[in-house]
């Protein structure tokens, strides 16, 4: 009801005759060596309005933003806030024009304390004399927290807090700055969808206030959600900018593409579920930081099936995937790969079980980026005939080997000498896959496969997981995209705090369901 | 009882030990920038030698130190240029720095040059207090028989911890030490933080090496410093980056650079090599203990230590 009536309300203060825009970007044009980032962008944005920024991974929404936090500065264009032209030297003029930014990754100092972080950098206020008055700033931090409805210890430290909790003094640091134009970057991406819905209730009476809120997504059903008006990105360009009235999820996602595309949700593998593949007991292993990561995980992955581990990050399954393909030691528990325990510990033995690995960071731990294509796909065969002979390698096998993969998944490179490094994202994701697939394997572990990816590259990414699936093999898919989980996911398992807390049939399973997991509400048991 | 062999020990602790204070609060400072400097030995020389030149020519001690922290902070902004502006590795600089300024290099050249070998400094450090205050039992020549120097670096020490803990610019420049990022995007600059802490941290560096050929020695000898630049990076780590267990760890390894020559003039006769040889063994087990990536996180060194920042760019 209200959206329409706001819709017109807005659209009446862009006429000629109303208050200026709260943020106009004329021009702006950015490049960066090869990238096009920006190309000659307007964008504009009302007092009291939540805008979405819309566009897929390289659009160039981040670039946007930064530019108008100040962090780069335009090549071309101009921006205007409240009717007057600015011109950003360094993030402090920004801040000081009342431009805050939440980043997708936190800009926080982890040893600090809430307030001091809240406080950090400030020249104007309560935190600019010379001495720290801690107390002084915990109080106004604390009264700020309270007012808002944003319950945060000030005393805390950032390392005790959750992510969500995080988010929240990121948010308190743009109030205390007295924010009047607040940019989020993909803010729901560690939160689960009720933590979701508190934000966007936030946001909203942010802009009840009068505020500008600058809300930068791919997701289509959250802008839907929260958005009053729309700007969709691509390619560096503003395709469009419509009320969220006149949008529906699927001509936003042509806008965002560029075509039409398929978003319904699930669609099957016909894999054939036979019996249990990955077997996992009462799993233990110890995080990064000391501490267990894993409180005895308890799962099991059937040949053909696809299961999905759902969580909001750090809950555990990064340290779940490494510890399944023997990158991490396991403290206690069993692994077994059709019934034959893992000693666990050993990446070797592990690939040896017949478990591929997919990482979560594919350029970090999926490929060596300063080898070639060649070299990389070769990682783990490179032992054995036809790859190898005695103790040398036969470099001819690998290139044929190469060529082939590259023709047969389609990868756009320059060919099988190309550093590893040079290719995209979703090239670089078929190199990894094409790598793991082409050993054989009868357990795939897939770690957030289609981060960071455009639409196309993630229906490829998906439909191979499917034919896997399909052919027979079982596959433990990581992922922290619901989405995702339910387009391809058979049983969805929900991690929590390093447990499993519960499981459910991907086929019954609702958002809100899988989200009350995520936030560590157990299922009841009967 | 006051030639004790415990408590003259003890006093040289303190003497040998002032040196080690200073640069290694130096050294704090620039790490807790995010700049690793492993130029200090080469900027405690060039400070010495620096620092003796001025007190011959001008008999003057007090130029004297600005002169040898002046010499000291010209290095480290040559650091400084090099890392934070050019984003070069810092170990290599650092290292680079230590050859280029140490011993057998530019500050065996000034030395040479300004024919400062052999010659015995004009004026040096004394005890500054009242003979009944040095008089007293044990504390007297332990705290109270010591130079302007010594008492110098307490009030440094005090000062690090409070612009460390309670000022803004202290708070500030952790968070560039921590997270240049989270800093930069409050509009935190950067790069002057590092520039400023780099430089100030040589200069003290500079002041470190002035109290060997002022106080310690008191003359210029070629490497008189013999690797008090090297303790000093150790003694950062030892201390978990807090400067107060800083002042606490200058005077344990005072101790050990004091003893062979405490021991052997109270007839003690063990081989001095050995001796001479333990603080740079404490060095190195220092360095073993805490030098595990896991134990680093915990004790508190700067996240960022080491590490250029760039903006990031795609």
């Amino acid at each position: 009801m209200g959206q329409q009536t706001q819709a017109v309300d807005l659209s009446e203060r862009r006429g000629a005759g109303g208050a200026p825009p709260a943020v106009s970007l004329r021009g702006i044009t950015k490049r960066f060596p090869a990238v096009l980032a920006n190309d000659a962008v307007d964008f504009e944005a009302a007092p009291g309005e939540v805008h979405a920024l819309l566009g897929e991974n390289g659009a160039g929404k981040s670039t946007l933003s930064n530019i108008l936090t100040g962090l780069y500065r335009p090549d071309e264009g101009e921006i205007w806030l409240y009717g007057e032209r600015v011109d950003f030297h360094s993030p402090r003029d920004a801040i000081d024009a009342g431009v805050a930014m939440v980043h997708q990754h936190f800009r926080l100092v982890v040893p600090f304390t809430v307030a001091e972080n809240v406080v950090l950098g400030d020249h104007r206020r309560e935190g600019s004399s010379f001495l720290v008055h801690q107390r002084a700033i915990e109080r106004r931090v604390g009264e700020l927290s309270k007012r808002y409805g944003m319950h945060v210890d000030p005393r805390a430290r950032i390392w005790q807090l959750s992510l969500g909790e995080q988010q929240r003094v990121e948010i308190l640091k743009a109030l205390y700055h007295e924010a009047k134009i607040l940019i989020l970057d993909e803010p729901t991406a560690v939160l689960t969808p009720q933590e979701s819905e508190v934000l966007f209730a936030t946001l909203r009476s942010m802009a009840a206030e009068g505020r500008t809120v600058i809300f930068i997504s791919h997701k289509l059903h959250e802008v839907k959600a929260v958005a009053d008006r729309v700007t969709v990105l691509r390619g560096g360009k503003a395709i469009a900018t419509t009320t969220m009235a006149d949008a529906t999820p699927r001509s936003l996602a042509a806008l965002m593409v560029g075509r039409e595309v398929d978003i319904t949700r699930r669609r099957e593998h016909g894999g054939e579920i036979g019996a249990a593949a990955l077997e996992l007991d009462e799993l233990r292993a110890v995080g990064d930081r000391g501490g267990e990561a894993l409180k005895g995980v308890a799962l099991s992955v059937r040949t053909g099936e696809i299961v999905a581990v759902a969580g909001v990050a750090g809950n555990g399954q990064r340290e779940l995937a490494e510890t399944v393909t023997g990158m991490r030691p396991m403290t206690g528990g069993e692994v077994r790969v059709h019934g034959r325990p893992l000693r666990g510990g050993d990446a070797r033995e592990a690939i040896g079980a017949g478990i591929a690995h997919v990482p979560e960071d594919r350029l970090g731990t999926g490929v060596a980026p300063s080898l070639s294509i060649g070299s990389n796909v070769v990682l783990k065969s490179y032992r054995r005939y036809p790859i190898a002979r005695g103790p040398l390698l036969r470099l001819r096998a690998i290139r044929d080997h190469a060529a082939d993969l590259i023709k047969r998944y389609d990868v756009r490179t320059s060919g099988p000498n190309a550093p590893a490094r040079q290719l995209s994202g979703g090239n670089l994701q078929k190199v990894v896959l094409a790598r793991e697939f082409s050993g054989n394997p009868r357990v795939l572990v897939v770690a957030a496969p289609t981060r960071g990816l455009d639409v196309a590259a993630i229906e490829t990414v998906h439909a191979y997981l499917r034919d896997a699936a399909a052919a027979g093999v079982a596959v433990l898919l990581i992922s922290e995209d619901l989405d995702e989980i339910l387009a391809l996911a058979d049983r969805v398992a929900v991690m929590f705090d390093g447990e499993i807390v519960g499981e459910v049939d991907a086929e019954t399973a609702t958002v809100e369901e899988i989200g009350l997991l995520m936030a560590g509400v157990r299922e009841r048991t009967p | 009882m006051n030639n004790s062999i415990l408590v003259v020990v003890l006093a040289s602790a303190v003497l040998y030990g002032t040196p080690l204070l200073f640069a290694a609060l130096g050294e704090l400072l620039a790490e807790r920038s995010g700049v690793l400097n492993l130029g200090v030995e080469g900027m405690m020389l060039v400070g010495a030698v620096m620092g003796f030149w001025a007190v011959q020519r001008t008999s003057s001690l007090a130029l004297a130190l600005v002169v040898a922290a002046i010499a000291g902070g010209a290095m480290a902004l040559i650091h400084a240029f090099l890392v934070v502006t050019l984003r070069a590795n810092q170990i290599v600089s650092g290292l680079a720095l230590t050859i280029f300024a140490g011993a057998a290099g530019l500050s065996s050249y000034l030395g040479n040059d300004l024919n400062l070998a052999d010659q015995p400094a004009k004026r040096i450090f004394h005890s500054v207090l009242p003979k009944s205050l040095r008089d007293l039992p044990v504390i007297g020549p332990i705290l109270f028989n010591q130079s302007l120097l010594v008492y110098g670096s307490w009030v440094v020490v005090i000062v690090v911890v409070l612009y460390l803990r309670r000022t803004r610019p202290g708070l500030n420049v952790r968070a560039v030490g921590e997270s240049p990022a989270a800093a930069d995007a409050m509009g935190i600059n950067v790069t002057v933080y590092r520039y400023v802490h780099t430089v100030v941290g040589g200069a003290l560096a500079g002041i470190g090496g002035a109290c060997f050929s002022l106080s310690i020695t008191p003359q210029w000898v070629d490497g008189l410093t013999s690797g008090a630049g090297w303790i000093a990076i150790a003694l950062v780590i030892f201390a978990f980056w807090r400067p107060g267990l800083v002042l606490i760890g200058a005077y344990f390894f005072g101790a050990f650079s004091a003893l062979p020559y405490t021991l052997q003039a109270h007839g003690v006769t063990i081989a001095p090599e050995l001796l001479q040889s333990l603080p740079y063994v404490m060095t190195v087990l220092a360095l073993v203990l805490v030098s595990s990536a896991g134990a680093k996180r915990r004790l508190g060194a700067p996240a960022a230590l080491g590490l250029p920042y760039v903006r990031e760019e795609r």
